[in-house]
């Protein structure tokens, strides 16, 4: 028993404190916290977007008058559905790898083009859910915020996208719980990431059990803490319902 | 009533899949201020088509619509100004479900009639009160009875202060026990002098309070007539035969 105490003490200083390796561990987190962070609200501002310009599109282009308007709306949802496609079909960390290597060859802030990358890549499919939030809501309530006077982006912000956010919040919160663990491909373009700096101490100390299960961990409560806030959120806007 | 027009329907058509359904099919039409018209027919007659046409909701394939002398049917007028004056009530009430009765009230006039949070509220109680459902203000549309989710809407459509108001079949989709309360409501507008166009299956309502029906089928208004007239002689055999087959 108490040889194998020791030896986890042992272990333990080694991978973290010798050194101060712990460092390594915490800028890393923080990395990973700044690339999930910002590449969360790139991924709703675009993905709200793009499902915006979709589902305007799929319900009104039978009934709208021919004109500058619809030109536009057509080609955004065809330039969309193209985006969509490429950036689902990719694998995320040859996306990154694009991005890193030959769109900003010419830079090296990893963390700044991580956060690009990954942003595109989540928009894509937040956009897919959150389309499927707005096709869910019944065309009465368009129809009620228009005939009060307010005009299609007003109706949809004020009265649609609230709603629909709503119904598909369970969803959007598998998609950030996934975006969160996709940023540990960064190491890929030299990003110290959490996963990275894992991987680091495992290189020095050459003991992989401590600081993988260190960074399995640390991601485990970051997902438990997130899965709190998304319940906490839900709740929130469940007070309507009776 | 007066003798100003409000409303001006010309020649409205509504077609589908190239003109092979014809839902309206050459509708003229005058709504003038302080005016009742009622509007029935069988289903699939074109009613709802046509009064959803007046506020735009449809978009008609042909024909114009003068809305206080204005052709909102030209694109280049903001149809928005104008619908902020043409109330609406949907036969299934579409109160948006995630706001409390008093947000569904408030949020048209906060956001487009730049009124105070305190002054729109102000005015949705005082309507409320009206109503009889000033105590449900704090409530939510789901914790409502089909009738009290009616007389919201209502509610709703008279806090942005309309000129005309329109109403698609708003007792269809409520419990018998409920239609009543509605209709109360409506009939006190019509008494206080708003001018209303009612697409209804109501022939009790249509008679008492309607100063003019009008008879719809296969998109095109076959009677009009004042309600005395058309209830005891209908002219065209088609309403002859609808109105034997509907309970008055």
């Amino acid at each position: 028993m108490a040889a194998w105490w020791d030896n986890l003490v042992s272990k333990f200083i080694l991978n973290f404190i010798t050194d101060n390796r712990w460092r390594y561990l915490w800028v890393g987190l923080g990395n990973t916290l700044k690339m999930t962070l910002g590449a969360l609200v790139f991924g709703i501002v675009v993905g709200a977007v793009i499902a915006v310009v979709r589902t305007t599109w799929d319900k009104n282009n039978e009934e709208m008058r021919p004109g500058p308007a619809r030109a536009i709306l057509k080609f955004f949802n065809g330039l969309f559905r193209i985006y969509v496609t490429v950036i689902r079909g990719v694998p995320v960390v040859v996306q990154v790898m694009i991005f890193y290597y030959i769109i900003f060859a010419s830079s090296t802030n990893g963390v700044l083009i991580g956060t690009l990358s990954f942003g595109v890549n989540s928009s894509a499919y937040v956009s897919e859910v959150i389309r499927s939030g707005i096709m869910s809501i019944d065309k009465g309530q368009f129809e009620a915020g228009r005939s009060l006077g307010f005009n299609y982006v007003q109706t949809m912000w004020n009265i649609i996208l609230p709603q629909a956010i709503k119904n598909v919040l369970p969803a959007l919160g598998n998609e950030f719980i996934t975006l969160l663990k996709e940023t540990s491909v960064a190491g890929y373009v030299g990003v110290m990431d959490l996963t990275k700096g894992g991987d680091i101490i495992r290189g020095r100390t050459y003991s992989a059990f401590m600081p993988l299960i260190a960074v399995a961990l640390i991601y485990l409560v970051m997902v438990v803490i997130l899965e709190r806030l998304l319940g906490i959120f839900e709740k929130k806007l469940r007070s309507s319902d009776h | 009533m007066t003798n100003e027009v409000l409303i001006k329907a010309q020649g409205l058509k509504k077609y589908y899949n190239d003109g092979a359904i014809k839902a309206l099919d050459g509708v003229d039409m005058e709504i003038h201020r302080g005016e009742v018209v009622v509007i029935i027919g069988p289903s699939g007659s074109g009613k709802s088509t046509f009064l959803r046409s007046l506020n735009l909701l449809e978009l008609p394939t042909e024909g114009q619509i003068l809305f206080e002398g204005t052709d909102i049917t030209d694109p280049k007028v903001d149809i928005n100004k104008h619908r902020q004056k043409m109330g609406m009530v949907f036969q299934h009430f579409n109160l948006f479900p995630n706001m409390t009765i008093m947000k569904n009230l408030t949020l048209g006039p906060t956001k487009l009639m730049k009124r105070s949070k305190a002054e729109a509220e102000a005015k949705a109680m005082e309507l409320l009160e009206r109503v009889g459902l000033a105590d449900r203000a704090g409530a939510y549309p789901s914790q409502l009875s089909g009738g009290q989710k009616q007389r919201v809407a209502i509610v709703r459509a008279l806090c942005m202060e309309p000129e005309v108001m329109l109403f698609d079949e708003p007792t269809s989709a409520l419990d018998p026990e409920m239609v009543g309360e509605v209709l109360d409501v409506m009939r006190n507008l019509a008494r206080e002098g708003m001018t209303m166009a009612v697409v209804t299956h109501e022939m009790g309502f249509a008679k008492e309070v309607g100063d003019r029906i009008v008879f719809m089928e296969d998109g095109r208004i076959l009677e009009e007539a004042a309600p005395q007239d058309f209830f005891t002689a209908p002219k065209s055999d088609r309403a002859q035969a609808f109105l034997a087959k509907v309970l008055i």
